[in-house]
């Protein structure tokens, strides 16, 4: 199983690009199973949230929340610090949007919100998290993605998403 | 047939949508909100034709149903938690009147204190209100019941109300693939709803009446009876479903490993997942344990409880329940159930789940731990301090 814990601020979508995640993955195929789930209770705007997606190719029978993910994805970095490495398996990485150049071998990083700025116009760095999941991770395809883009998310947001995490794909795997 | 990655409450709105209830009324409650918003907005969309009546309060929500059930309507609601609570005066009036409503109830901690989060309490507390409970362990399944509910409660068998519980968050909020069946092929499996026991101006009658002592322990009766026809039409039920959808459902209880280990976890709901989770990691290290669902708790599965575990060493039974002064509820049923059925094995409770609180797997394995070495006891687990 794959494990994916999204950390966010409410109002900036970790929980949508979660379910988007879990949703491209069993589009791909009749045996990928997944779930997704936000941490549960009353959202605020700006307070921190943490999301779970889980993906297996089989049923996925344990609903708790993950303590070891493969994958770690910020969407702020104002939300990182060292105890984010304590949520993290052997050989897991962080996904970090942040303008900053940090060397950790563990830490993948993407200005996420000059390309959301371009792309949304909005500092929304969500989708383009899921683009680098796609660089990295190679059972997600960028065509699925968009696939359960315009499953999950209004018609207006699509193609501007399909580029954002086109364009988010593309750099990571350039930089690789 | 379409997969879809829904939520449970999405999952369940389905099914219910595609049972054609005439009457839903409801008010909304967390964690129960979205399905009634997404069964509003099938309404609004026109992609299903019932009448949604907004009301007031839950005591009114099951009132309404109760109204519609009684000319002759299929009738939804749904609640949770100190929603459930409101409405349980009318609780008895559904299952006296023998109005087979449907209702959701999503599992939700009851105050004080305030808690929005899942355990069972709340329909646990509610057991001996004469409806037909059954727990769903993920979305797929919450999605048949929904419409197997309708089949077995409208039963002329059984004429009993059906309350379909769904783990506030763990299944209500968690999103999953889900195969949501074609209106035909449900139009195929369920009848439409007959039944005598309504208004009719061509044979008039009195519902609602009252009872005296001359006659009231018949009609009690004759409830008991309605209820312990159940597991017979559950049966059929299932057998119907499998034929039509192609999805088996193993009857009142789901048996993993439970008839051939020597130590079994009883348990209900979602957190059976994570039970099947640490018994696959014990049994390849040669461990014989299992897990016995309980997928109702009424009608009580007494036979199927003594017929798996008549050969165990230990029995744990795990629940998000509490009845204050003695044990979990779910733990006296069972041991009732195997004292009937002559059955000596030690048997513990484990309390946990509590207001939300995880249940780690590493937790189901120190029960499994705890039991093998054959004590009996009555414990919260994951308690802090300890």
């Amino acid at each position: 199983m794959y494990e994916f814990l999204w950390h966010g601020r409410g109002g900036q979508g970790a929980f949508s690009a979660a379910k988007i995640l879990g949703c491209a993955y069993s589009l791909s195929s009749d045996n990928h199973k997944a779930l997704a789930f936000p941490s549960f209770g009353p959202e605020r705007r700006g307070a921190p949230i943490k999301a779970f997606t889980k993906l297996d190719t089989k049923k996925i029978n344990d609903r708790s929340q993950i303590a070891k993910a493969d994958f770690v994805l910020i969407t702020d970095d104002t939300l990182f610090n060292d105890s984010i490495f304590d949520e993290l398996k052997d050989n897991g990485k962080v996904i970090l949007c942040t303008k900053q150049i940090l060397s950790d071998p563990r830490i993948v990083t993407i200005d996420g919100v000059s390309l959301a700025l371009k792309h949304l116009g909005l500092a929304i760095t969500n989708t383009v998290l899921l683009g680098a999941v796609a660089a990295l991770f190679e059972d997600i395809k960028v065509e699925f993605l968009k696939e359960a883009i315009s499953q999950n998310l209004p018609k207006k947001l699509w193609q501007k998403n399909f580029d954002l995490v086109t364009e988010a794909y593309e750099q990571l795997r350039s930089a690789k | 047939m379409a997969n879809k990655f829904i939520s449970g409450n999405d999952a369940f709105a389905y099914g219910i949508a595609l049972s054609r209830p005439h009457v839903i009324s409801a008010y909304p409650i967390t964690p129960q909100t979205t399905v009634v918003e997404t069964l509003s907005s099938f309404i609004a969309n026109g992609t299903l034709n019932s009448e949604f009546i907004h009301v007031e309060s839950e005591h009114s929500a099951l009132s309404a149903a109760i109204g519609a059930s009684s000319v002759g309507a299929r009738a939804f609601t749904a609640t949770s938690s100190q929603g459930l609570l409101y409405m349980a005066e009318c609780l008895t009036y559904a299952s006296g009147g023998r109005y087979p409503i449907v209702m959701m109830n999503a599992n939700r901690s009851t105050a004080l204190p305030w808690n929005i989060y899942g355990d069972q309490r709340d329909s646990i507390s509610l057991l001996d209100h004469g409806w037909i409970q059954a727990y769903a362990e993920d979305a797929q399944e919450a999605l048949d019941l929904a419409i197997m509910s309708f089949y077995i409660a409208e039963h002329k068998k059984v004429s009993t109300p059906f309350m379909v519980n769904l783990d506030g968050f763990a299944l209500t909020h968690t999103y999953e693939v889900v195969d949501v069946p074609e209106q035909e092929k449900v139009d195929e499996f369920l009848p439409p709803f007959e039944t005598d026991n309504k208004l009719d101006l061509d044979e008039p009658k009195n519902l609602g009446f009252s009872a005296g002592p001359d006659t009231n322990t018949e009609f009690k009766y004759h409830e008991q009876q309605g209820m312990l026809n159940a597991y017979e039409v559950i049966s059929e039920c299932e057998q119907k479903f499998k034929a039509i959808f192609k999805r088996e459902y193993p009857g009142l209880v789901e048996d993993y490993y439970a008839s051939s280990a020597d130590f079994v976890i009883v348990t209900l709901g979602t957190i059976a997942g994570t039970v099947k989770d640490a018994v696959d990691t014990l049994r390849s290290d040669g461990k014989k344990v299992g897990l016995l669902r309980l997928r109702y708790l009424r009608p009580f599965p007494n036979e199927e409880i003594v017929k798996l575990l008549k050969d165990a060493k230990a029995v744990a039974v795990l629940e998000k329940d509490i009845s204050f002064g003695n044990e979990g509820t779910v733990y006296t049923n069972v041991n009732s159930a195997l004292k009937k059925g002559n059955v000596t094995c030690p048997t513990s409770n484990y309390i946990g789940g509590l207001g939300g609180r995880d249940i780690e797997k590493h937790q189901i394995i120190e029960i499994f731990e705890r039991i093998t070495s054959m004590q009996s006891e009555i414990k919260f687990i994951g308690l802090k301090g300890e």
